[in-house]
């Protein structure tokens, strides 16, 4: 467990390009660590590449952090993205397709939002933007059950 | 993190020209800067080859996220001004279910499962051309 965590848990600067390079290689890694399907693991990655050039086009740059998370029967990939930027006024706004106050087909945040499990956002403006998004190895299987 | 992560002057996007067609291979990870010359690089060999078509070879591309689909999205458009014809070949399965998750079905972008059946693809029309719409017709 501690041996996946190493190689889970990271957090990493989010300044350049180059940056998301590091950024889509570690989600890769630690996704695969974790035993992410192939889809899973790229939808991740993705994800991660948005959230991580928002972070770094509209907050003027932050860091993500990568834990590893568990409910006792999956395992699960939390990033955390959090920059001190101008912030988002209308989050509502910016959650919708279409949306963008910069470069883009302004898809970033409500794509990245359909390609994990969990999403959540925090921004105020004239202090930053955070974005916390998890995804499991499994999803919970569905209430109705099979067996 | 380790030593050996490529250098932005170590990785490179081999682009050759097969006949009439330019033949662009992306492989691993581009950084942005990178995929922003790769099409000024594109637009500049379509004019100094003068190539009737364009195939991008994405099977080495673990994944296309909403800039790099507005990257390809943007050398198909400046080849078509430029009188050349833009094939992306060998998109892998997740990155298409990941695209159309994204919410970017790229519906300008014409694709094949293979530079073989890219080139193929081009090759055909090319063929057709005499006696079909003239692609240079006024």
């Amino acid at each position: 467990m501690s041996a996946a965590a190493a190689g889970v848990e990271a957090r990493l600067p989010i300044r350049s390009d180059l940056d998301l390079v590091r950024v889509r290689q570690h989600v890769r890694q630690a996704s695969a660590t974790l035993g992410f399907g192939l889809v899973e693991q790229t939808k991740l990655v993705t994800a991660a590449s948005e959230l991580a050039r928002n972070t770094l086009v509209y907050g003027g740059g932050g860091e993500v952090e990568a834990t590893m998370v568990g409910d006792g029967r999956r395992a699960g990939l939390r990033l955390t993205f959090s920059d001190r930027g101008p912030g988002i006024p209308d989050l509502e706004r910016a959650l919708s397709d279409g949306y963008t106050s910069g470069v883009g087909l302004g898809l970033g945040l409500g794509g990245a939002r359909r390609l994990v499990h969990e999403f959540a956002i925090d921004s105020t403006p004239g202090v930053g933007t955070t974005v916390t998004v998890t995804s499991w190895t499994a999803r919970a299987p569905r209430p109705r059950g099979g067996f | 993190m380790n030593d050996d992560f490529p250098r932005p002057g170590a990785v490179s996007v081999p682009v050759l020209r097969l006949g009439d067609v330019l033949l662009v291979t992306l492989q691993g990870d581009l950084y942005d800067g990178m995929a922003a010359r790769l099409q000024q690089d594109i637009a500049q060999a379509i004019v100094d080859s003068r190539v009737a078509g364009v195939v991008i070879d994405i099977s080495g591309v673990e994944i296309v996220d909403s800039f790099l689909g507005r990257v390809l999205a943007e050398i198909a458009a400046h080849a078509r001004l430029l009188a050349a014809r833009t094939v992306v070949a060998g998109m892998r399965p997740a990155v298409a279910l990941t695209l159309v998750e994204l919410g970017l079905t790229l519906p300008g972008l014409r694709t094949a499962l293979s530079t073989e059946a890219a080139l193929e693809l081009l090759g055909r029309a090319d063929a057709a051309r005499p006696g079909g719409p003239h692609r240079d017709a006024r």
